[in-house]
Formats: C-alpha cells, structure tokens, sequence
C-alpha cells in the first residue's frame, strides 16, 4: 500500500487542496513557506519543544483504564491523556505552532473559529503568552452551549464575536473568520483549529499534533513491547485524530478507527458523521466530505457535542477513509453519554464529550476484538466546559 | 466563435466606454422578481448580467448578499432556477453569466453545468473560489462548450500568478478593488486603478473592477481606468429595503439609469 500523506499543493488522492478567493492565495503561500522553514529550522523546534515541556505539560501520560476495560469485553484500554494538557485539551499543540509561526511571520494579531470553545481558549491562551491580539469567532447557539469557555477566552483577553448567520454553529463561525481574513489578511493570522480547510492548514495542522501519537507509540511499546491492535479517536474536524493516528499508518496491522459524531442516528438526518453519512465536495477550502443536499448546499449538523458539530471533516481523513487505511464509525448522542457517564463512575475521569465519542467506540470494538486485544484511545480533552450540557442530560439540578 | 460577452466588449471598446454589469442573485427577492428585476436593469441600460447562484456558505460575500442568498434559498432556489434566470437574462440580448461558488457546479457535474450554461444563452461563469490549480476539469469543460472562464483577482495577487491567472481567463478579468468581501462601500479603493494596470500588463482581455461600487460618481471614477463596472449589493440593498416590489424595480431602474450615465463619462 502506498499512502500519500500530502502532495505540494496540499492533495490527498482527490482530497486537499485550495478553493479559496484569490485574495487568500498569498497569506497561504507565506504560510506554506513558513512551516516549511520552521519543520527543518532546529531552534524554531527547540523553541516549541520546550514549550510543550514547560508549558503544554508534554509528555502527556498514558492511563490504563482497568475498570472501565471491564465493559469492553476485557480489551486492554489505553488512554493518551491530553486532556491533562494545559488548557485541557489537544488543541493547545496546534496553537503554540501556529502562534510561533504567526510571530515569525510579523503578524500580530491571530483570529480563530470555535465550536466547543476549547480551541478558542487555546488560542486565546497563545495569543496572551505571546503578547497577539486575538479575536474569537463562535456561533451564536454556541456561546450558550458553551457559555463557560466564552468567559474563559475573556478572561484570557480576547474578543469572542458570537456569529448570527446561517447555523450559528461552527461552520458559520469558520465562514465570518474567513471574511475577517480575507479582509485583515496583510496583518492578520487566521488560526484554524483542525486538519480541514485550504492548504497548508491540514497538513501544518497535522504535523502541529502528530506528536501525539509519536509519543504515545514509544509509550505503548514500552509499557507493552508491541503495538496496539486498535487507535481510537474522536472526529470532528479530525486533528486530534489525525494527531495520534499519523505515526501509525504505516503500521499496517494497527487498526485506525475514527469516531463520527452520529447525533440521534444517521438515518434521522440529524447527525455530524461526515463521512458515515455524507458525500464529496468542497467546503472551506478543501475537497473532502461533506453533509451537502443535491444542489451542493451544505446541510447543518448535529450533535450533543458542539467540537463535533461540522459539516465537513479533513481531507486526510477522507483520503484514509477511501483506502481503507482508517475506518469510521457514527456514535449516538446517547451512546456517548452512557461512555461519557461510565469513564466518570470507573476511572474517575470527567472527558469531554467529544472524546466520549470515542470512548463509546472502545466499548463495541473491545467486545469485537476481544480480551487480547490492546486498545489506545486519544483521551482529547477534559469535561469541565461540558458539565452544563450533562448535567442538562442526567438530570442533576444546578 | 465569440460570445455575447466577447461582443459587449467590441461594443464598448467602439464607443471608447465602459461596460456596465450588474448582479442578481437567482430566485431573488423570488423567482418572479428575480425576472422582473432583469429586465428593469436591462431596460436601464446596463450590458451584461451576472446571475448569482446562492450558496449556504458565502465566505466572499458581505451581508447583503449572505441576506440575499439567505431569502432566495429558503425559496427553494436551485440549479433549474439559477439557469432559467440566466435564459429570461440572455433572452433580453444583453450578455449573461453565472457566479457560483464552485461545490454546486461539482455536485451538478462539471461538464452537464457548462453545457446548460450554453444552452441557456450564458456566455460564461464566474467561480471567486475555484483556483487555478483545481481547474483542470473545468477549463477542459468550459472549452468545449465555448463559454468564457471568468478568474477574479485581488490586490495581494502577485504580478506572476496575476499572468498565470489571466493566461486562463476568458469574456473578462474580475478585478476585487478591494481586500475584502462584496458590499456597498464609500469610495473605491486606490489599489483599485493600481490593480486594473497591474493586470492590463498581463493580458489584452477586458479587465472589470468589482466590490463596493454603488453611485453613478464611483462608477464613472472606475470607467476612466477599467473596461466594466460591476454593481451588485447597491441594487440588492435597495430591493431589501423597498416596502413593495414596484417601489423595489423603480429604484434599481433609477440607479441603473445613473450608474449606466456614469459609465460613460469617464472617458
Ligand atoms: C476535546 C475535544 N476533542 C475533539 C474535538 C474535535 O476536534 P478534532 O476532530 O479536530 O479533534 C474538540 C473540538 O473542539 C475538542 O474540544
């Protein structure tokens, strides 16, 4: 099998590339060249290096998660506890990246989109350590799902700019940060928060977080002496993912599984598992899959979990998809908060619930491979900003 | 053989003016209004129309055509509409063309959408974000149904990939005057004339500068350095903000009739 991880426009078999106004096509190339320079520039890794040791708090640990493994059919359970981050999510590789980047490029001010709020935080968490201005779009039905991390990116000093239009989710937000770029460019950074949108983002995206899985494939190997059967990761846009998925393709006999987010079913209509449930097209700049009608109008997407909330999904993901080098997986609304629910009574870990996405799968791949069989699960992020949304779920009164 | 829009610009180029192009999106303020609105701005004077398709996600437009795009696909617009306005267009004998965001000619199907282009008397599309690089089918397409690929381009654009661009297009260059999204605006930016020169150096084509003009005084300003003046938000405000339709078609008849004086006094 030869995989393509990305050629110099940024393509992925069909997947990838640029479909941008032209306006965009300059900052893009700076930014290209940039992370090009960086990714062979020794001091520019000295520097992000001991930043994720000092800052980001890297290496992030490996747990086992014994009682839990007891509902998945016996199956070894590893979580990659990046939610033991700073900032409490994956989200803070890429930014630290990209705000270095943004320093070299002479950019001082950076503008991001979020759904959660965690990449929003993170940003806004770079932006203050680095001396950026830093504004924050969010969907307007966003900043009350997410109400907490709203405050949280305030408090960190960055403008949050709820978005009225379309689904007032973070598809829209991604559109009005576009406009703002297209707009600022000469001055402006736009710091996107996953592997989708034009090149280099996907790739540069990816590269930002593939020590996730660089780390914890030398962890694996030690704790066990060989390779897991399984890796794990939530979907929404794909960078934690892709992040602890990449340094595993070429390990053919290590299964990738990506978690989709499947609201209530896709046969409801009402769901975000792009590649589950939807087609090929273009969005935000990239050739990927799409939740699209038959006219190519994007369809809005659902779920309990505003991270996984996208219509779209990156093209290295739909390229793995196609090969069949990675396989992908809806998990319900309720199925991912029996998971979320589940890790909290057994490990006395609150995940995210975009995480519990792929906690959910672990419970049905477990039982599939058996008690022999080890599994590595990318814990992406921690479930503070989501206690709200459970508590609204189980019913507990605030 | 040329087509209708390569002969607007013999015209204009004879009577040593500009071209006037203004923008409608389909199935707005509905489908019958979209029609009507046609044939007022072409009974005004203006020369080409360029038909827009709405899209769900507008990342080049400002918000009055997001709001616009917003009415005409809650309307239910789709591709059948989109090429029946440009039929009622072409029909009047002005020039037509297309601006569509590209995932809706994918989802059609690259060459079925330029040959309905043609077979509705379009004489090209405008794609604000199609690359050159992700061209390669369409450009195969659009050639063997004879109809112009219209680029745009922008201030950052360098003077290299401007050639690269240009060496592409056909019916005319789409200048942005502007680093920003579309939408009425108080004065048209001095990149504007810098860009349309920028541009000439690279090609014969006519070159149209679009993006904020609204007033017959604007207009006239780009005439005396662009070969077209496309209008677009300042008609659609005006439809948005009319109590009723008739009140709607009066006004962009009056501002069309101002904007097509304007054209012709810049030179
Ligand atoms: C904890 C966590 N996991 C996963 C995601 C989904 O993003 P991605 O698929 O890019 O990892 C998010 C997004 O906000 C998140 O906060």
């Amino acid at each position: 099998m030869t995989i393509e991880l990305g050629d110099v426009l940024g393509h992925f078999g069909q997947y990838g590339g640029r479909f941008v106004p032209e306006a965009l096509i300059g900052a893009l190339d700076e930014l290209e060249a940039a992370h090009n320079a960086a990714k062979t520039d020794p001091i520019f890794q000295a520097e992000l290096a001991e930043l994720h040791r000092t800052y980001t708090g890297r290496p992030s640990i490996i747990t086992e998660a014994k009682r839990f493994a007891e509902h998945a059919g016996g199956a070894r359970i590893l979580l990659k506890r990046e939610d033991l981050n700073h900032t409490g999510s994956h989200k803070i590789n890429n930014v630290l990246g990209q705000a270095l980047l943004t320093k070299k490029m002479g950019k001082k001010r950076i503008i991001a989109e979020t759904g959660a709020g965690q990449h929003g935080v993170a940003s806004a968490t770079a932006a203050s350590l680095m001396g950026l201005e830093c504004v924050v779009y969010m969907g307007e039905e966003d900043t009350r799902r997410q109400a907490l991390n709203v405050a949280r990116m305030k408090l960190l000093g960055a403008e949050v700019v709820p978005v009225t239009t379309g689904s007032r989710t973070l598809k829209d937000a991604i559109n009005e940060a576009m406009r703002d770029w297209v707009t600022n460019v000469a001055t402006t950074h736009y710091m996107l928060g996953t592997v989708a949108g034009p090149h280099p983002f996907p790739t540069m995206v990816r590269d930002f977080h593939k020590i996730i899985g660089e780390e914890s494939r030398e962890q694996v190997l030690a704790l066990t002496g060989t390779l897991p059967d399984a890796v794990l990761a939530c979907v929404g846009g794909g960078s934690n993912a892709i992040g602890i998925f990449h340094a595993f393709i070429p390990d053919l006999g290590v299964r990738l599984i990506g978690l989709e987010a499947g609201g209530d079913g896709i046969e409801t209509g009402r769901h975000a598992a792009t590649i589950s449930g939807g087609s090929a097209g273009v969005l935000h700049g990239t050739r990927t899959y799409v939740l699209q009608d038959e006219n190519g109008q994007t369809i809005e997407s659902h779920s309990i979990s505003a991270g996984l909330d996208y219509p779209g999904v990156g093209p290295e993901h739909a390229y793995l998809h196609d090969i069949g080098r990675a396989e992908y997986r809806a998990v319900n609304d309720d199925a991912a908060m029996a998971a979320f629910s589940l890790l909290c009574r057994t490990e006395g870990i609150i995940p995210a619930i975009e995480t519990a996405h792929a906690l959910a799968g672990a419970l049905v791949i477990g039982k599939e491979l058996g008690p022999n069989a080890t599994l590595l699960i990318n814990l992406s992020g921690r479930g503070d900003k989501d206690v709200q949304t459970a508590a609204d779920y189980f019913g507990i009164p605030l | 053989m040329s087509t209708a829009l390569e002969l607007v610009f013999e015209k204009t180029r004879a009577e040593n003016r500009a071209a006037l192009i203004a923008y409608i999106p389909a199935g707005f303020p509905n489908s019958l209004g979209c029609e009507r609105a046609i044939t007022a701005l072409v009974d005004a004077g203006v020369d080409a129309i360029e038909i827009g398709y709405p899209y769900s996600d507008p990342v080049m437009d400002g918000p009055t055509i997001q709001e616009a795009a917003e009415i005409s696909l809650k309307g239910g617009t789709d591709a059948a509409d989109v090429f029946s306005a440009l039929k009622v267009a072409s029909a009047t004998g002005v020039a037509a063309v297309v601006m569509t965001y590209w995932n809706p000619i994918e989802k059609y199907g690259v060459n079925e959408f330029a040959q309905s282009i043609a077979d509705n008397g379009g004489s090209g599309v405008i794609t604000p974000d199609l690359t050159i690089e992700e061209s390669g089918r369409w450009l195969e397409a659009v050639s063997n149904c004879g109809i112009n690929p219209i680029y745009v381009v922008a201030p950052s654009t360098s003077d290299a990939r401007l050639a690269k661009v240009t060496s592409k297009t056909g019916g005319f260059v789409y200048a942005a005057s502007v680093m920003g999204v579309t939408g009425a605006r108080t004065s048209v930016s001095v990149d504007a004339s810098a860009l349309v020169a920028r541009v000439k150096a690279t090609t014969s084509l006519p070159v149209a500068v679009g993006l904020g003009v609204s007033t017959r005084e604007q207009a006239k300003e780009v005439a005396t350095y662009a070969d077209a003046v496309i209008v677009g938000s300042a008609f659609i405000k005006l439809l948005l903000n009319a109590k009723s339709e008739q009140e709607g078609l009066e006004s962009i008849s009056a501002l069309a009739k101002e904007l097509a004086k304007g054209v012709r006094e810049g030179r």
